[in-house]
């Protein structure tokens, strides 16, 4: 095990140096995919881990950088593919507009949600979070005139570019898709490398003391919660628009936990791990259908193990590298002196 | 006709107030959430089902889904939850592992028990009862009892017993009572025999009023007693009876004044408004941070 976690930090420590390289080639290859696949079934799979590593990334933000389970984070996913599907199919409007309405509905959901558990942390939070998916569900349910209720809404548009369509079978969907998890991660480099990560992260590891540092917690709380729910909207309207047609149940509480198992699957906190995730547990399903009606136990086996023998996830805890200091701010001098003389030690 | 929606709403909770008690007890030692208290749930139904359809007969078709069904919460504490805890680990693998857990029973049910609806032999039918010029059904009184025996034997052995005095000590502060000599492993196993036994029975008395056992009813009824034990303050006990029947009082409410649509989520809405109100629950303790 610990020469696999050594070849693994290699392999790591390679890829972080040769960043420039690897970065393009893995994109050229990941382009080039649906020009080698023409399986629409394969690339309809490859779209849904697509969207789960968005989901993942966004309830990450909330569970990895500020420590607080989700348990309803289907909901989000929902507010975004309803809005959309529906000013697409009711309206018809194209879908890059409702991709950005999309994209609000999730925000407001995560407003909603944000105001609602700003006193509330840990289990309590979960609950909330979990009530607030059924609420969600309720709505959609009842609110026949708008929602179509349990018919759920039929039709949505797909996007089309210059009269080019977007389909699943042609590799538009799958392109789209790739575009949409680029803007997750960035939007997550981008949050980890800010002010405001610094202050959510702060949040997670002592929100008593954050506060008395003088981070107005509460704001940031819903400012996370917010940006995570624009996250889940934006893929609720890939869905939406990809499977051309939703209904409450494509957005249940078994979701909300496939995306909750999956952020602990791949390690919290940890964006490649997200991804790595998705891929594992998304495709396992499909891989395993020879095993018919057992798959379901082994994956329940498999969250089990991986809990009981690598409790951080795949690609979780605590990172080794040292520390980088953000931009514009430096050591004391007695600080740096100090680093100069232990270097070569691991700091952090 | 409302004191009649309301009588309906009280019996059915007794049974909701049965499941949240089992989620209560376990969180009040481990703070944990038990998200496969919803399976063992249906577990116990399956096994009262097998046990009929053997030709046991009722009453030994209650003791033996008791049983079973026990000896299944005692196995995921010692099998899965109890090296996670040797190992300290957070609370949030714990919770994905039980999360696990609930997709093994679930699916393991669905394999030997096929996933379509089975019917349940109703459970007792002595005609109706007429209270305060209200009628109701026999089984619906009947539920009633049983659960309400059945959470009185639990606070007695809660309250009354040395095993409830370990167990309550273990809920204020498990170090300590480790040092007092109890054996806190031990106490935490014995919680989980009687969770899953309130789960047994009361899956065993859902399934006599719907006439009707399926793999996942425990989904919908196992969210719908957490939200009642949530609602009551979750780890206190009779917060967790209280909860039920609010539970169920909303539940029959909404269906007869809202609409049947309304009937399963009705929980949550009640959920949602208390908890935002008073975050701990109607009768939990105030978390108090210390610096």
């Amino acid at each position: 095990m610990k020469i696999l976690g050594e070849i693994y930090a290699k392999f790591t420590d390679f890829l972080d140096a040769k960043k420039k390289i690897v970065i393009p080639v893995l994109y050229l290859v990941l382009i080039l995919v649906p020009f080698l696949f023409k399986s629409q079934y394969f690339l309809r799979v490859l779209c849904l881990i697509g969207i789960y590593a968005i989901l993942t990334m966004s309830l990450n933000l909330i569970a990895g950088y500020m420590g607080q389970t989700s348990m309803g984070h289907a909901a989000l996913y929902c507010l975004g593919g309803y809005f959309s599907g529906l000013l697409g199919s009711k309206l018809g409007w194209p879908f890059w507009i409702t991709l950005i309405f999309g994209i609000i509905g999730g925000a407001i959901g995560g407003l909603v949600l944000g105001i609602a558990t700003m006193r509330l942390s840990g289990s309590y939070l979960a609950v909330i979070t979990l009530a607030f998916g059924e609420v969600v569900e309720m709505i959609i349910l009842n609110f026949n005139s708008v929602t179509n209720g349990p018919l759920g809404v039929r039709n949505i548009p797909r996007p089309s570019l210059f009269g080019w369509e977007f389909t699943t079978s042609n590799g538009g969907f799958y392109w789209l898709m790739l575009v949409l998890v680029t803007i997750a991660v960035l939007v997550s480099l981008a949050v980890l490398k800010s002010k405001f990560g610094r202050a959510v992260i702060a949040i997670k590891e002592d929100e008593l003391a954050a506060k008395l540092m003088g981070v107005n917690t509460a704001k940031y709380r819903v400012q996370t919660i917010i940006l995570s729910g624009a996250m889940a909207g934006m893929a609720g309207a890939f869905y939406a628009s990809m499977n051309r047609y939703i209904d409450a149940n494509s957005f249940n509480f078994d979701i909300s936990m496939t995306i909750l198992c999956i952020v602990i699957f791949g390690g919290l906190g940890s964006i490649p791990g997200m991804i790595v995730g998705s891929i594992l547990l998304i495709s396992f399903p499909e891989v395993l259908r020879a095993l018919a009606d057992y798959r379901f136990v082994v994956y329940g086996l498999l969250l089990i193990l991986m809990m009981r023998f690598r409790p951080q996830g795949l690609m979780g805890g605590l990172s080794k590298k040292p520390y980088k200091l953000p931009r514009g701010v430096t050591l004391p001098k007695a600080l740096q002196a100090r680093k100069e003389g232990s270097k070569g030690k691991q700091v952090g | 006709m409302l004191l009649e929606q309301i009588l309906n709403g009280v019996m059915l909770g007794m049974v909701y107030a049965l499941i949240a008690v089992g989620y209560s007890l376990v969180f009040g030692i481990l703070r944990l959430l038990n998200m496969a208290h919803g399976s063992i749930f249906a577990f116990g139904a399956h096994m009262a089902l097998f046990a009929v359809a053997m030709q046991w007969g009722m009453p030994a078709a209650f003791v033996f889904s008791i049983l079973m069904t026990g000896l299944l919460g005692m196995a995921m504490d010692r099998v899965i939850l109890a090296p996670l805890r040797a190992k300290n680990a957070p609370n949030i693998t714990c919770l994905i592992s039980v999360i696990g857990v609930s997709y093994i029973i679930q699916n393991m049910l669905m394999i030997c028990f096929d996933s379509t609806k089975k019917t349940f032999p109703k459970l007792f039918d002595f005609g109706n009862v007429e209270i305060f010029g209200v009628t109701l059904t026999s089984a619906q009184i009947m539920m009633f009892l049983i659960a309400l025996v059945f959470l009185v034997i639990l606070t007695i052995i809660v309250n009354k017993t040395k095993i409830g005095l370990a167990m309550r000590a273990s809920r204020e502060n498990s170090k300590a009572a480790n040092l007092m000599g109890i054996d806190v492993k031990k106490v935490v196993t014995f919680t989980f025999f009687l969770s899953g036994m309130c789960a047994a029975v009361a899956g065993v008395l859902v399934s006599g009023y719907y006439q009707m056992v399926y793999c996942t009813m425990g989904t919908d009824a196992g969210l719908k007693g957490f939200s009642a034990a949530v609602l009551g303050g979750i780890g206190v006990l009779y917060g967790s009876v209280v909860g039920g029947i609010v539970v169920g009082v909303a539940e029959a409410l909404a269906v007869a004044f809202l609409g049947g649509s309304f009937r399963s989520a009705i929980a949550y809405v009640v959920l949602f408004l208390v908890l935002l109100i008073r975050p701990s629950g109607l009768f939990g303790k105030d978390n108090i941070d210390k610096v």
